[in-house]
């Protein structure tokens, strides 16, 4: 294991865990919810990808579309059944109604394809490219690429298209948004269905990776990545990127260092040692509540 | 007809009654002021025009037509704007997005007319335009706030407090450019705390008491009325 064989293991882990911050980061931007149900996304994701593939003996490139299609669309239907009328509702109601859509999906999906292992064919026939004495993973270039792509669209998006104004404006005053003439609840949607579509897109590029689907997958992979959202600063885009890109080079440097059984708790030692000593995370504005 | 009629609205916030019976009418091209204490539910009737609170009965026509009920990015696109009490300007955008959100029903072609038309009544603004409008004064964040409701062209602009916590030099200026889009066209809706300011350059005003329309007349006669004066005026 060279060291850019690890820089490209941390930066493919880490793009996955950013991909999956960023719908965490958004959905929190925008109505301060921590949505924990955004993992399990993933896991229908990778689901809809082995059924497509190994089931249906669909092409892999349908797989992606129908994966990201249906991670969106079931972000958008989470939100519309189980959020959008707790919306004047305490804080703390939507908090636990986010706990309880995670546990539908994991159980869902157990109910459905059992507990054991789907194992997800390949996308792409891609052998490792040898460069010097390095094995270079052409997954890992994938992975790394399309997180920066998705991530520069997302940018875009936000910060120059009128629907990404829209989020803003809704982002920071809901009322004076309407006010503007703002559909909430259509750009509330949207944001769901953006955040889940990147979380399709990490179902995918995980699926690459690890090649298998369970239902309890996007537990510790929504949790890592909620770390990270944390880390860089819950409601910032470039904060989740950075956040997830540290997630992910700290457990690989872990692993490399041969103490891959401590890489969870060090993940989390990161986050405690964040909250200390700069709770608002590395990019997160100080909270201003409301009067 | 009356360009904005409200007959007998009641409204309220869970248990509490925060309007009960009130009834105005505006007429196209009129200055018209709700004057009263706190608690006398100006902002909450305002609110309830523009859509944010549902009332509990009466009536809101906007030219004839019923807006009860109308969600509030659909009452912009009828033509009415709030600019509301304490400003609200998007405190993480720059004054050009913040106008560009004003203008959010609007094409971008609509939009590039009216903008024009903006920073030629809030030179301000136009110097500022790549500024975050959380960092300007109290004073410019209104300018902004009255800008961004122009922005959607609106038939009736209502303003909700906007001299709350303005020194008087640009509580003075705020008033003077109400006067002025008054005269070139725009209904206006004012809501005031600033009792002698607003009835100065009212056509009418409407006196409010725990919910209820006490008083009317014309701004000049609520401005000598011995009561209004007492009550309001400070003597």
């Amino acid at each position: 294991m060279t060291f850019l064989t690890q820089v490209l293991n941390g930066l493919q882990l880490g793009s996955i865990y950013a991909l999956v911050a960023l719908g965490y980061t958004m959905v929190y931007g925008i109505i301060l919810l921590l949505n924990f149900a955004h993992g399990d996304i993933i896991m229908v994701g990778a689901y809809i990808s082995w059924v497509a593939m190994a089931s249906l003996g669909l092409h892999p490139a349908i797989a992606v579309v129908l994966s990201i299609g249906g991670c969106a669309l079931l972000g958008v239907l989470i939100d519309k059944v189980a959020y959008a009328p707790l919306r004047n509702a305490p804080r703390l109601s939507i908090l636990i109604t986010a706990i309880g859509v995670s546990y539908f999906l994991e159980n869902g999906a157990q109910l459905v394809f059992g507990a054991d292992a789907k194992v997800v064919p390949a996308f792409v026939d891609a052998p490792n490219i040898v460069v010097g004495d390095a094995h270079v993973s052409v997954i890992a270039v994938i992975t790394i690429v399309v997180t920066a792509v998705s991530t520069a669209v997302l940018t875009f998006l936000v910060q120059r298209t009128k629907l990404g104004r829209a989020m803003r404006a809704v982002s920071e005053d809901m009322g004076a948004a309407r006010l503007m003439g703002i559909n909430v609840n259509t750009t509330i949607s949207f944001t769901f269905a953006v955040g889940s579509a990147l979380a399709g897109i990490g179902a995918i590029l995980y699926s690459m990776a690890y090649a298998q689907a369970t239902p309890t997958m996007g537990i510790m992979l929504g949790t890592k990545a909620f770390v990270a959202a944390v880390l860089g600063g819950i409601g910032s885009i470039p904060g989740a990127v950075i956040g997830g890109l540290l997630v992910g080079f700290a457990e690989v440097l872990v692993s490399a260092i041969g103490l891959s059984v401590w890489k969870d708790a060090v993940v989390f030692a990161l986050l405690i040692i964040v909250l200390i000593v700069r709770p608002t995370g590395i990019l997160g504005r100080t909270m201003n509540e409301k009067v | 007809m009356a360009l904005l009629s409200v007959r007998d609205l009641h409204v309220s916030y869970g248990a509490i009654k925060a309007v009960r019976g009130i009834s105005f009418d505006i007429e196209r091209g009129e200055i018209v002021t709700l004057i009263g204490a706190n608690g006398a539910g100006k902002s909450t009737t305002l609110n309830t025009i523009a859509g944010l609170i549902k009332p509990d009965s009466g009536s809101i026509e906007l030219s004839g037509e019923s807006i009860v009920g109308v969600r509030p990015h659909k009452i912009v696109e009828k033509g009415l704007a709030l600019c509301p009490e304490g400003r609200r300007v998007f405190t993480r955008m720059s004054v050009a997005e913040n106008l560009d959100m004003g203008g959010y029903t609007r094409t971008d072609a609509e939009n590039a007319e009216t903008i024009k038309v903006v920073y030629e009544r809030f030179p301000r603004l136009r110097e500022r335009v790549g500024q975050f409008a959380g960092t300007m004064s109290g004073g410019e964040q209104q300018m902004l706030a009255m800008g961004r409701a122009l922005m959607s062209k609106p038939d009736l602009l209502m303003l909700d407090e906007p001299s709350m916590g303005l020194a008087p030099i640009l509580v003075q200026e705020i008033f003077d450019i109400i006067k002025e889009l008054n005269r070139q066209g725009t209904t206006i809706l004012l809501v005031e705390q600033n009792a002698s300011m607003a009835l100065s350059i009212a056509d009418r005003g409407y006196v409010l008491e725990v919910g209820r329309t006490v008083k009317s007349g014309s701004g000049k006669e609520l401005l000598h009325d011995d009561d209004v004066r007492k009550a309001y005026l400070g003597g």
